[in-house]
């Protein structure tokens, strides 16, 4: 038979491999993106704005991507790795759920509702 | 443009494997390096601070994760706290003088510091009790990990609870108000007042400061501090170092981790205490 700590483990093992993968699966698209950015860069010397400027909305961010220029490829790699610890916390609770194990479903959600509030608070602001 | 790219991996490297193997976010190290050293603006060594929290985070917890040397449930449960914390921090601005927060703040950091030297006089890495804490049962926080120093599965309890949870607050009020110290209250939250293994402890920190800033990340990226040509070389070097530190760590002994901590911890106390005086 199981001691309890032991089903637990094996338990938190699970989760913690599948937030694992997702989470490298993130921080590998964030990097790459940002990374391609970084060699435009580079390798054409212009940011695609004008002198100390750089985009910090989307729809400046994506009229940039349209037309390849680097800084908006680089701020569209920022923002994927801004969403890579949110996406921690929402695979989280999924993995909590496909355990079973409730009260942490509820305590992850709470903590992903504070997040969002956070994120509408800081966007308004 | 190639050489800055460079300088910036360069730093963005060793801030990540710092980072990753101490459980800080790296603003500390980072902030001095790329104001004094490199000449950047406050406002962009901020912005591009926090970017670096959030690669630090992501990068190691990768590692940490697959080899299961974080408590997840810990880190969920006392992010309750953080984002709590960090939500009341924002909305405080400007009502609380951050002031009365840098000399509570840093006399807090000044305190761990001592009590983790005496942890390093007495030789006392690890606490065996025999009695279980009642709420840590109730949120099934005990747990264990495999130490690669120690070659041997080190099986921990959890305790004052109460107590972390406030200290993981203020840690969030501090992030949220002051942009800092994201990462050293937590592992003292962890380590002093939890009684956790430091390496549970930094890298349970490292999860959940990434968490932390995340919240705070957007109000950065949409108000114009985060500058790309600074902030993705850096992040671009620090998630390579951070994968990196992550791995070394576990095969550092928790004492070698602590003997660095403690000269930064007192680094960081004394420069908020000096703040708010």
């Amino acid at each position: 038979m199981k001691k309890p700590n032991e089903s637990v483990n094996q338990e938190m093992a699970d989760v913690e491999i599948i937030i694992g993968k997702i989470l490298q699966i993130g921080v590998i698209i964030s990097a790459a993106i940002m990374l391609l950015g970084l060699i435009l860069l580079i390798v054409t010397g212009q940011t695609g704005f004008s002198a100390n400027q750089y985009p910090t909305d989307f729809t400046e961010i994506g009229k940039g991507l349209m037309t390849f220029k680097p800084y908006s490829i680089m701020m569209l790699g920022i923002f994927c790795l801004i969403l890579t610890p949110i996406l921690r916390v929402v695979v989280s609770i999924y993995s909590f759920y496909k355990e079973h194990d409730m009260l942490y479903v509820v305590i992850t959600s709470i903590v992903l509702i504070i997040l969002m509030i956070s994120f509408v608070f800081g966007i308004l602001r | 443009m190639i050489n800055y790219a460079l300088l910036m991996i360069a730093i963005g490297c060793f801030a990540g494997i710092a980072g990753a193997i101490l459980g800080l976010g790296g603003g500390i190290i980072l902030t001095p390096i790329l104001t004094l050293l490199m000449g950047v603006d406050i406002k962009y060594a901020i912005g591009a601070s926090i970017v670096a929290v959030i690669a630090t985070s992501s990068g190691a917890t990768i590692a940490y994760l697959r080899d299961e040397v974080l408590n997840l449930r810990v880190a969920m449960f006392l992010e309750i706290a953080t984002t709590l914390g960090a939500l009341s921090g924002a909305l405080l601005t400007g009502v609380i003088d951050p002031k009365y927060l840098y000399i509570l703040f840093g006399l807090l950091l000044l305190f761990s510091g001592y009590n983790m030297i005496r942890k390093l006089i007495t030789h006392t890495e690890l606490l065996h009790r025999a009695k279980p804490d009642r709420l840590a049962a109730k949120f099934r926080l005990d747990s264990s990990y495999y130490d690669k120093q120690m070659m041997k599965k080190v099986d921990y309890q959890v305790e004052h609870i109460p107590g972390g949870l406030a200290v993981m607050y203020g840690a969030g009020i501090a992030s949220g108000l002051l942009g800092i110290g994201s990462g050293a209250f937590k592992v003292i939250a962890m380590d002093t007042v939890m009684k956790m293994p430091l390496k549970a402890s930094t890298s349970t920190s490292n999860l959940m400061m990434g968490v932390t800033a995340a919240a705070s990340a957007t109000v950065y990226f949409f108000n114009g501090s985060i500058k790309p040509e600074i902030a993705v070389p850096l992040a671009l070097g620090i998630l390579v170092g951070a994968t990196i530190g992550s791995r070394v760590m576990q095969h550092l002994s928790a004492r070698v981790i602590r003997m660095v901590f403690v000269p930064i911890l007192l680094y960081i106390g004394i420069q908020m205490f000096m703040k708010g005086i």
